[in-house]
């Protein structure tokens, strides 16, 4: 006790030379570039006190690529950086066992005398490489021959395009200027090729202007649900085998080739419109696809040739730099390993240890290989049967540069000194082949080399990234589609069920699987987190005599059941997820990670990269002739959300079909009049009597947030943004079993489908839910200690020092966004035992990995770190909004619009997300407010807890008419009051009207 | 039982009397408390009532020079600069004090009345209880009350204990037959209101304690270097932002590094001017010595001043003095740039301190207190006020209208959680 009272001495020790630039505790952003897997995302590293702890997407001018908005994993790469179980040294093996190798020299010097002694020819296996600089250092290597290889191969694409006359490039897609877009199985919003961009201009076409209400269309055709798939307006479902007869269905439709026959009525009518559709769009519409296989790519390319997509919504004259690996290449790799022709294999960024289909096959080549050096950051899969490893940098710490399109280049720069003993893997290169000069030297020389002097360097650094004139393009020539047509119609539709192998918006390809803000990250589709898992239709289940009743719903425990293809086995859970085609199962890739790459991984997912197929040319994502065999033993899948349908429930998601909007505008005004009327109905209108409680006044700022759902496409960028921005913890898989999780923002998603027939889905809605800041907010009132109360700026502030954690508040939030600390997930409490009890539970290894001293450093010392027993919830990043404020002060000027943002805000890749100060009529959020007011509506509005968050309602552009009672009302009442009270509400009822006193009176 | 009551009546109207006594005694000196507030918000920096700090004892005071008349008194308090150019008596003080009076232009007439008034009463009191030297500790009232109190309940405790041998004698007399008494020490009513004064009395010290825990008002631990505020930003007047620059961008002040304090120690290696330095234990204090501890941090050798490398300078491991909990946002430039307010108002007076010490309680009602007083710098219309305040329009309104006079703190959110709690 005594003990306990003593103040601990603190000591505060300054720089004993200050860095000239450098304020403690002002953050500075530098732009720098995240690449992974070929993915490119210029970005703002925000620097605190020397440590990079948030990222940002970097949004510039007049600039095509660097459009702002980041993906979930490019916003959780910043805990790579700080990831315990990275490589620290550079390792020797010695005896199966690996030894530290002191210095760099040393090290070169093994390198290069086990080079010399190992003879053959030298191999450098990487992922894509973007790298202008590094392509060049590469090339000057004597006698090293380059082969890339990436986890997810896009190599049909290329040779598809080779064989259509482009060359084997790839093309930059616009999808901002496509009114029709038709995907046969391309997941471009999630994971295809550049989800950022696409998703940037994908989300241009679904805005709405009320005045003339518009928005592209489109089609989508899959055999499992993918997240693109869910924001399609219509899908169509079919089994993998059979996306060439589609493909090929839909060219004939077009005019251009022999239909074959499509068994399916449903898809067979389907192709139909969207063969007519496409045609009406010509020169406004694209046709992507996901398949790996040349020939369907070649027929898709005939496809955009007809509809004139070549010159308008694909353009040649920017093909991208990455996804570049050629299957036949590594294959002939492998063959070469096997053959012992190889005498030096040096890897970097590839993991076909673990991501090749066949695996063992490519291990068992490795080894024939005599040296064998991997540059890997963590010791994974390939790396641990390497003799040699010399961890490269992690990007944050690196020089460098990435050129994703011909003439866009987005640099990288440091924005840490590195932690470990690491050192860039060009470096190495560049030592082993001669040369003296370091990567950051090389790299430096070179661009200024080409943008002429220094000054044009350290302006391109500033601004991150450097937009040339595109080059002169490619045309079309279709020469090769005859062959592919009939390749295709020679391919054997598969047989039994058939197995899609699938990327996570959040694991990807599983590089970064040891991420614990990503793995416990749920899905955008099926709300599970930490696991995958095999997804199966409603029908397939039943066949599999699974019962899907409550027992089903409601406990975590998930039937497991057996795959097997061939002689390969695999044993997974199972979740049922609407709108899957009948004979079609799929699998995330990306889980089943080696324990050495972090605790994290352990035990967490099945690795079904082996269950991929190479069909002579390409890997096939796919596999037939699957049997499944129901093991009648139940494994746990942590969702955080396990309802899948919002029962019409209005009051909480509004979602329509456009034409139905065009018909009806009104609906929801309408339908929000009748909901406040109903509430006021005992207090005489008086809208302050219409509560017990004192309104609050707002003098000065009121912040409010409007989210577009017809934007929101389910990416999640948001939820890792707030947990790197807000230090939200992260609980492990038991704890999220237990519904423990902690993110402040979570995207609640719906299932629209018919009761009778759940198989076939109409759409899916994702709400990002997070504290709806209520002005008459119910937990405020229940806080038996005033902990959660309200501030003159529209805020529900929480303060945890003040919270004795009795839930009340939680108990009474209608939207469910209060989260408590159920144990010390952070380490935050005083007493270190805390966190080692079993009062609570064991809890999983993750937390300790974030709990870890480094993995700490990631925290944002703006923001308090909670303890065990405490209630949090979103603030509206309040850290942010006040250092906004600060500036807007200490600059002597009113505050501007845009100048206070909140994280998810910011992370948005379709700026679904707007955010500012209500009271000020000329704001970005007071405009979307006016502006959309047909579609605007409060969640639950009907409570009267008069929230600050607007939702703008989903609207699927089909021409479903829904009729309802209420429009059945409105035709009745006569056509031309309607339409003169129209105007008036535009003018004078905006949507905070709900919160004014006057409103309510008249 | 007649006497006993007599004896009763007696103590009451005893105590009666000397609650009245000391009453009367506060009552005499209404304006006393005002002065106190404002001698412990503007003076007690410098000057102590019964002894020489940084400037003169103030007890007495109106019986020197001309201070008798406080109209003299406030032209000197109000502009000592001016003041004193014209009148040798200042003029001898600061010889012998060698710091200058800061002024103080917002004081009153009144305000110089009710400090006077507060000085006279503090030195009174002083010389009735035999005048120690140091300031009483706890509030004087708060002792009586204490003696009091712990005086009647001894007395009703024997008055008890005598009423009940009394009734036993006088059953005795009547031939009632009772049990024994109880011994005070069983008595279950006794047992119980010990418990209970005792739970009160002990549940005050403990929470008031608890309350305390983590406040370390007046810390002023022993720095690596005897590092004089008073030497630097007193005597030689250095600007605080001089080293402390990093209050002006940043949430932290941030102590400056070892190659700002270089910036004029190349030059500056020895102690000689300035006066005497003490330590808190009274142990003299030779100045170059210190600054050769610098030397010793930053690698510097004074014989040849050119060979100096800063990059092998070490940091000075300095013990922080002014700590807020973690749970705490502490913004300087809001404060320094934005609220305008001086670094002694929460630090003290600074330039006065040799080793610093905390002035401030640094506790959430300190904070709170303050940002209920502190008026916001509101005037954007005759442009010296923040402009960013512009679109407070109802404040404005009231403002023009009268119905408020100025606009503090606490109007503008800023006793709300999340102004510092996030």
């Amino acid at each position: 006790m005594a003990a306990s009272c003593k103040i601990p001495v603190k000591k505060a020790i300054p720089y004993a030379n200050k860095p000239e630039n450098l304020v403690p505790g002002v953050a500075k952003f530098y732009a720098t570039t995240y690449v992974q897997d070929g993915d490119v995302v210029p970005v703002l590293a925000k620097v605190r006190d020397g440590r990079p702890i948030k990222i940002e997407g970097n949004k510039l001018e007049n600039n095509s690529f660097a459009q702002g908005g980041t993906s979930a994993r490019a916003q959780a790469s910043v805990l790579d950086l700080y990831d315990m179980y990275r490589a620290k040294f550079p390792l020797h093996k010695v005896k199966d066992k690996f030894e530290e190798v002191p210095t760099f020299e040393q090290f070169d010097k093994l390198v290069g005398d086990a080079m010399k002694a190992a003879g053959g020819s030298v191999v450098l296996l990487t992922s894509t490489i973007v790298s202008p600089s590094t392509k060049e250092i590469i090339a000057k290597f004597p006698n090293l021959k380059h082969i890339q290889y990436d986890a997810v191969s896009y190599s049909g694409m290329i040779l598809a395009n080779e064989a259509s006359g482009f060359g084997r490039k790839i093309p930059s897609y616009n999808f901002s200027a496509a009114k029709v877009i038709v995907s046969l199985g391309a997941d471009f919003l999630g994971t295809w090729l550049s989800p950022v961009e696409f998703a940037k201009g994908y989300s241009k076409g679904r805005k709405i202007d009320e005045k003339n209400p518009s928005m592209s269309k489109h089609y989508h055709f899959e055999g499992h649900l993918s997240m693109t798939g869910s924001n399609a307006d219509e899908r169509f479902t079919h089994r993998p085998s059979e996306t060439g007869a589609v493909a090929v269905a839909l060219l004939a439709e077009l005019g251009g080739a022999t239909a074959p026959s499509i068994a399916d009525a449903k898809l067979a009518a389907g192709i139909k419109k969207v063969a007519a559709d496409l045609k009406a769009n010509t020169g406004a519409a694209m046709v992507v696809s996901g398949s790996n296989d040349k020939n369907i790519q070649i027929i898709v390319n005939a496809i955009n040739n007809v509809i004139g997509a070549y010159g308008t919504t694909i353009d040649w004259t920017r093909p991208v730099n990455y996804r570049q690996g050629i299957d036949s290449e590594f294959a002939q790799l492998v063959a070469d390993m096997e053959a012992g022709s190889i005498g030096t294999i040096m890897i970097h960024g590839a993991n076909p240890a673990y991501n090749h289909y066949d695996a063992d096959k490519f291990k068992a080549a490795l080894k024939k290989v005599k040296l064998r050096v991997s540059f890997s950051e963590k010791m994974d899969e390939t790396a641990e049967l390497c003799e040699y490893v010399i961890p490269n940098h992690h990007y944050l710490e690196s020089w460098g540069d990435a050129e994703p399109k011909a003439g866009i280049i987005s640099f990288q720069q440091p924005t840490i000194y590195p932690l470990f003993k690491t050192r860039p893997f060009q470096t190495s290169l560049l030592r082993w082949a001669g040369d003296t000069k370091d990567y950051e030297t090389y790299f430096k020389e070179y661009w200024i080399g080409k943008l002429g002097d220094e000054n044009a360097f350290n302006t391109a650094l500033q601004n991150g990234v450097i937009e040339n004139a595109a080059g002169g393009g490619a045309s079309y020539g279709g020469g090769a589609t005859a062959a592919a047509e009939s390749a295709i119609a020679a391919y054997k539709k598969g047989t039994g069920t058939e197995v899609v192998l699938y990327e996570k918006v959040s694991i990807g390809t599983g590089a970064q699987a040891g991420n614990p803000w990503l793995q416990e990250l749920p899905d955008s589709v099926t709300k599970a987190t930490w696991d995958n898992y095999a997804l199966l239709s409603m029908a397939k289940a039943k066949e599999l005599g699974i019962k899907l009743n409550t027992d089903y719903e409601y406990y975590p425990g998930k039937p497991v059941i057996k795959v097997t293809i061939g002689k390969k086995e695999i044993e997974i859970p199972i979740l049922v997820l609407p709108g899957m085609n009948a004979d079609t199962i799929a699998i995330a890739v990306g889980y089943g990670r080696n324990e050495s790459i972090g605790k994290t991984v352990a035990g967490v997912g099945v690795n079904v990269y082996p269950l991929a197929t190479f069909n002579g040319t390409t890997v096939d994502n796919f596999a037939t002739g699957a049997t499944l065999e129901n093991l009648h033993k139940k494994q746990k899948i942590a969702q955080t959300q396990i309802h899948n349908s919002y029962e019409d429930r209005k009051e909480v998601v509004r979602e329509t079909t456009l034409a139905t909007f065009k018909k009806h505008p009104n609906v929801i005004p309408e339908w929000r009049d009748e909901l406040r009327d109903a509430f006021y109905q005992n207090a005489n209108k008086d809208f302050r009597q219409a509560t017990l409680y004192p309104q609050h006044d707002q003098p000065g700022i009121k912040w409010g947030m409007s989210i577009d759902m017809n934007s929101c496409n389910g990416c999640n960028a948001c939820v890792i943004a707030c947990h790197a921005e807000n230090n939200v913890p992260v609980v492990g898989k038991s704890e999220v079993l237990r519904y423990h999780d902690m993110h402040w923002l979570r995207i609640d998603r719906y299932f629209i489908s018919d009761h009778e027939n759940p198989d076939e889905l109409k759409g899916v809605v994702f709400q990002p839910m997070m504290c709806q800041h209520c002005d008459n907010a119910p937990c405020e009132n229940v806080c038996p200690v005033a902990a959660t109360n309200h501030s003159s700026e529209g805020i529900n502030q929480m303060a945890y020092n003040r919270c004795i954690g009795t839930r009340y508040c939680a108990n009474n939030c209608p939207f469910k966004v209060r989260r408590f600390n159920w144990a010390d997930y952070t380490g935050a409490d005083s007493f270190p035992n805390n966190q080692d009890q079993q009062l609570v539970g064991k809890l999983d290894p993750a937390i300790f990995q974030m709990n870890d001293d480094l993995t700490r450093m990631v925290l944002n010392p703006d923001v308090t770190v909670r303890s065990r027993g405490v209630m949090e919830k979103c603030s509206f990043c309040v850290q942010k909004l006040q250092a906004a404020k600060l500036d807007a002060k200490k600059e002597n000027r009113i505050l501007n619009d845009g100048d206070a943002q909140t994280a998810c805000q910011t992370a948005c890749p379709t700026d679904a997300i707007v955010f500012g100060n209500a009271n000020d009529k000329n704001s970005a959020i007071s405009k979307v407010r006016v502006d959309n007011h047909q579609r605007g509506f409060y969640v639950l509005e009907q409570l009267h807890v008069l929230p600050n968050v607007t939702y703008l309602a989903k609207v699927r552009n089909t021409d479903e008419l829904i009729e309802t009672e209420q429009h059945e009302e409105a035709d009745h009442s006569a056509a031309a009051e309607h339409d003169a009270s129209n105007g008036e509400h535009k003018a004078d009822s905006t949507l905070p009207s709900a919160v004014k006193p006057e409103e309510a009176q008249h | 039982m007649i006497p006993c009551k007599l004896t009763g009546k007696r103590l009451t109207t005893l105590i009666l009397s000397l609650f009245v006594f000391t009453f009367i005694n506060n009552v005499s000196a209404a304006d006393i408390p005002a002065g106190k507030a404002l001698f412990m918000g503007k003076c007690a920096s410098c000057h102590q009532v019964l002894k020489p700090a940084t400037g003169p004892a103030l007890a007495g005071l109106e019986d020197r020079h001309t201070w008798a008349d406080h109209k003299e008194l406030l032209k000197w308090i109000n502009n000592p600069a001016a003041y004193l150019a014209k009148d040798t008596y200042t003029q001898g003080l600061l010889a012998q004090y060698k710091s200058m009076m800061t002024g103080f232009a917002d004081i009153t007439l009144t305000d110089v009345d009710n400090i006077v008034a507060y000085i006279n009463d503090a030195s009174v009191v002083k010389e009735k209880t035999g005048g120690p030297v140091d300031p009483p500790k706890t509030n004087n009232n708060a002792i009586i009350f204490g003696v009091i109190s712990l005086i009647l309940a001894i007395i009703a405790l024997i008055l008890m204990q005598v009423n009940s041998n009394l009734k036993k004698m006088s059953d005795d007399a009547e031939g009632i037959s009772r049990p024994e008494p109880v011994p005070f020490y069983k008595n279950k009513v006794y047992i119980t209101m010990f418990a209970l004064l005792f739970f009160a009395i002990a549940g005050y010290y403990l929470s008031s304690a608890a309350i305390g825990l983590g406040r370390q008002k007046d810390y002023e631990p022993v720095q690596p270097i005897y590092y004089s505020h008073k030497v630097h930003a007193g005597i030689n007047q250095i600007s605080c932002l001089y080293c402390h620059g990093n209050a002006w961008e940043s949430k932290h002040a941030a102590i400056p590094s070892v190659n700002v304090c270089m910036n004029c120690h190349k030059a500056i290696g020895e102690y000689t001017k300035g006066p005497t330095l003490y330590d808190k234990e009274g142990n003299e204090i030779n100045g170059t010595a210190e600054i050769a501890k610098l030397y010793k941090y930053a690698g510097f050798d004074p014989n040849k001043p050119n060979d100096w490398d800063p990059s092998k300078a070490k940091p000075i491991e300095w013990i922080k003095i002014h700590n807020l909990p973690d749970h705490v946002y502490f913004n300087h430039s809001q404060h320094i740039r934005a609220g305008k307010v001086q670094c002694q108002s929460c630090h003290g007076e600074i330039t006065a301190m040799d080793e610093v010490k905390q002035v401030a309680e640094l506790s959430m009602g300190w904070c709170i207190n303050c940002h209920r007083e502190t008026k916001v710098d509101f005037n954007y219309t005759d442009s010296t006020g923040n402009k960013f305040y512009s679109i407070y329009e109802k404040f404005h309104n009231d403002i023009k209208n009268h119905k408020m006079d100025s606009v503090r703190v606490e109007h503008i959110g800023g006793l709300e959680c999340q102004k510092c709690h996030y």
